[in-house]
């Protein structure tokens, strides 16, 4: 069954018609060809698909594109818009912070919304003082970037990536 | 992923008429779960009604003190609220102990506690699971049981085949809490609004595995309601996990500890519901709460616990493991004299 939705990606509106099945992921790469985003699981275990959703970093194959009409997304591609790289995606190409570099977009998003969340104060996991404000620790960087796997494993430069990106502010 | 209608009423009243219209309709929220199930086809819905946008995504007080959680706040958005992190540190720290930042921030109040078990059996459609398909039988018994439950469970091997069989957990960090807090369910179906204490949402399998809570087609979560405690409650979340970060739990201790020296014990990851220890509690009612006490009252509750073996080594390590856990959680909230 189809239905009309609208979404703002990477500051350009989009007018489609999807089916109600069609994930936000899929609607971004397959609909608009925007393929920043990646498949990786699609099941929401592994982060490649993240985006800013409405401002909040969000895993795009758990959400349906009709439930999201009129949603405000970013991708990667949109965080460099004149091709001027964001701090994060800079810190990432300081910190040598990939290597096949599927999973970068994911992490790159991921990492914007983590220093975002760090600026808010929210505490996460690893925080021992849940009332204070959480300190942007090599543990707190690693518990909030969880949720994006790397099968090359440059976690080891991604963490100090993320941190720089966010001293860097 | 079978064709299904979307509906995006125009308020919550509407959204239970929807339902309750179409036998096979569901509610949708931050579908971190569901959409999960639609594309493994362990849902199969004809209608999905959306509505994350319907309920309040506000955290509100209440005149007794007490605090209001909305159905469409996000899980981070709660873990994050000043007064849930000062007053119910165990429901931040719950929350902040499931999943990602990412699906956090999807995740919310009302869908959270109605996710469902993560048992594989459960997912995987090719295989027998009376939750999935009623009647079917049950794989996990003989199976992969590291992640089954240990308590509320009629046998150490039960039947497989029979209907009844589910030795399922419920996945659900937030709702360990919930339930040692004695949250309060606030709920909207075609008779009207109803509430459910917290700790009588969930059901465990009884002669239907596949129904997972108490509530029926058509009624819907519109917010959480956490109680007023006592000035000076100290509360915790500890959960015991094969990573040590965006796993679920293996065990869980969710405690709260009033002046007076009351303990309130909930446990994850043992039980098809989160398991409120009330053998425990009964066996500490009046009791100075010590170290000796705390051990003699979780024994007690953990009498009735039934490994489950399995092709892995089966899951009787979690009996002895809630106990540790329990321990250490409580021993942290102990006035400083008695720990």
């Amino acid at each position: 069954m189809d239905a009309e939705i609208t979404l703002r990606v990477d500051g350009e509106a989009h007018r489609l018609t999807v089916d109600t099945r069609t994930s936000l992921l899929d609607a971004l790469r397959e609909r608009l060809g925007n393929t920043s985003p990646k498949k990786g699981c699609d099941h929401g275990q592994c982060g490649a698909c993240t985006v800013l959703l409405d401002g909040d970093r969000a895993l795009t194959c758990l959400a349906l594109a009709v439930a999201h009409d009129g949603a405000e997304i970013t991708t990667a591609d949109g965080l460099a818009p004149a091709g001027e790289l964001h701090p994060v995606q800079q810190a990432f190409l300081d910190s040598d912070a990939f290597q096949c570099g599927y999973c970068t977009p994911g992490q790159v998003c991921s990492a914007v919304g983590v220093l975002e969340e760090f600026e808010r104060g929210w505490p996460s996991h690893v925080t021992e003082d849940l009332t204070g404000r959480p300190e942007m620790s090599h543990d707190e960087v690693a518990e909030r970037m969880s949720g994006n796997l790397c099968r090359c494993a440059a976690y080891v430069n991604i963490t100090p990536a993320v941190q720089q990106a966010g001293g860097a502010r | 992923m079978k064709p299904f209608a979307y509906a995006r009423p125009g308020d919550v009243v509407e959204a239970v008429r929807d339902v309750v219209a179409e036998p096979n309709a569901v509610f949708l929220a931050g579908g971190t779960n569901l959409v999960d199930h639609l594309r493994l086809g362990v849902a199969r819905p004809d209608l999905v009604v959306d509505v994350r946008t319907l309920t309040s995504r506000e955290v509100t007080g209440l005149p007794d003190g007490g605090l209001r959680l909305g159905a469409a706040t996000t899980n981070s958005q709660v873990a994050a609220d000043p007064r849930v992190r000062e007053r119910y540190p165990v429901l931040a720290q719950a929350l902040l102990a499931g999943a990602t930042g990412q699906l956090r921030n999807m995740a919310t109040t009302g869908g959270n506690p109605l996710q469902r078990t993560r048992c594989v059996y459960f997912s995987d459609v090719t295989t027998p699971c009376n939750k999935r398909e009623p009647g079917s039988g049950c794989s996990a018994v003989g199976g992969y049981t590291r992640y089954h439950a240990v308590l509320g469970t009629p046998a150490a091997l039960p039947d497989p085949h029979a209907p009844e069989t589910c030795i399922a957990t419920h996945p659900s960090d937030m709702a360990v809490a919930l339930a040692a807090l004695d949250a309060q369910v606030q709920v909207l179906g075609p008779d009207g609004e109803r509430t459910i204490p917290f700790t009588e949402l969930h059901r465990l399998p009884g002669d239907d595995p596949s129904r997972d809570t108490v509530l029926q087609h058509g009624e819907l979560i519109t917010a959480i309601d956490l109680p007023v405690l006592p000035a000076g409650t100290r509360s915790a979340y500890r959960k015991v996990r094969d990573r040590a970060s965006y796993a679920f739990a293996l065990v869980s201790v969710a405690a709260v500890v009033t002046p007076d020296g009351e303990l309130r014990l909930a446990l994850g990851g043992v039980a098809h519901k989160p398991w409120r220890a009330t053998r425990a509690e009964e066996v500490l009612r009046g009791q100075q709460l010590t170290e000796d006490a705390v051990r003699a009252a979780i024994t007690a509750e953990l009498a009735a616990a039934q490994p489950q073996p399995g092709i892995d080594s089966g899951n009787g390590f979690k009996i002895p493991l809630v106990a540790r856990t329990v321990l250490a959680t409580v021993r942290g909230l102990l006035p400083e004299e008695q720990s």
